[in-house]
């Protein structure tokens, strides 16, 4: 399994996804219209897409860490051990991404 | 070992009162030993821990108005955890940045240059994502 790259490329993602946390931020702080930007982007179908991604990987990026920390401490390292460590980074990482959406459209639809 | 066979940037004698923690000090592409590593190990494992509130606050946050958003997120709990989440980001994605402008740019001056950038960006995007956080803290 090549999966070091895709946690590298999530950690990129990751990197210039902070703007957009900053961005969010400085919108709150910045006030009412600076905000209704900011909500006209993250409620447009690329803006939920980037979200999308940016959560996927962050879940990802995380589940994959704790791979490697398992590692670190010395686990893991038979091939089979390392196969399910993968697949449950791999997996975990769309189903949670996935779980967090559903409670996410859940809980805004509500207010 | 003796003076001609050894090599790197300075000759090593046959006998040596170096411990081998203090070999290994300063060594590595950043000339920093092993402190990246640790350090990435560290922030790592905070932002695991406060991921789970993180997302809390971020589903608080969900459909809110501006006003709304302000409120949630200048209580202090709220903005301590985001703060301490954007610190362990900010250092982790420093390191982790770093590590792959080392694999990747063959160039030296390019990579000083792109090392140097990625320390600008990285400070620079927490602490904007920090200074709004205080503003919305001290309600200003």
């Amino acid at each position: 399994m090549a999966l070091s790259i895709v946690h590298r490329l999530t950690g990129i993602t990751l990197y210039f996804g902070t703007i957009l946390l900053a961005w969010w931020l400085i919108a709150v702080a910045a006030g009412p219209s600076a905000y209704a930007t900011v909500q006209a982007f993250t409620g447009s179908w690329i803006g939920r897409l980037i979200l999308f991604g940016y959560t996927w990987s962050l879940i990802h990026h995380m589940l994959s860490g704790v791979r490697h920390f398992i590692w670190d401490l010395g686990y893991g390292f038979t091939s089979a051990e390392r196969e399910s460590l993968t697949w449950a980074a791999l997996i975990g990482g769309v189903v949670l991404t996935v779980l967090l959406w559903i409670v996410a459209f859940t809980l805004g639809g509500a207010r | 070992m003796s003076v001609e066979e050894s090599h790197g940037p300075t000759p090593r004698r046959a006998k040596t009162m170096r411990t081998p923690l203090g070999k290994v000090r300063k060594f590595g592409p950043a000339g920093s030993g092993t402190s990246d590593f640790w350090q990435q190990r560290i922030t790592g494992v905070a932002m695991t821990l406060l991921i789970l509130p993180v997302v809390v606050v971020v589903m608080m946050l969900l459909g809110r108005n501006q006003a709304g958003a302000a409120q949630i997120i200048g209580s202090p709990l709220i903005a301590l955890t985001l703060i301490l989440f954007i610190i362990a980001s900010a250092v982790h994605m420093k390191i982790g940045m770093q590590v792959v402008i080392e694999d990747y740019v063959q160039n030296e001056k390019l990579k000083l240059v792109t090392i140097m950038a990625n320390n600008f960006f990285s400070i620079a995007v927490a602490l904007a994502a920090i200074f709004a956080i205080f503003k919305l803290s001290s309600g200003v």
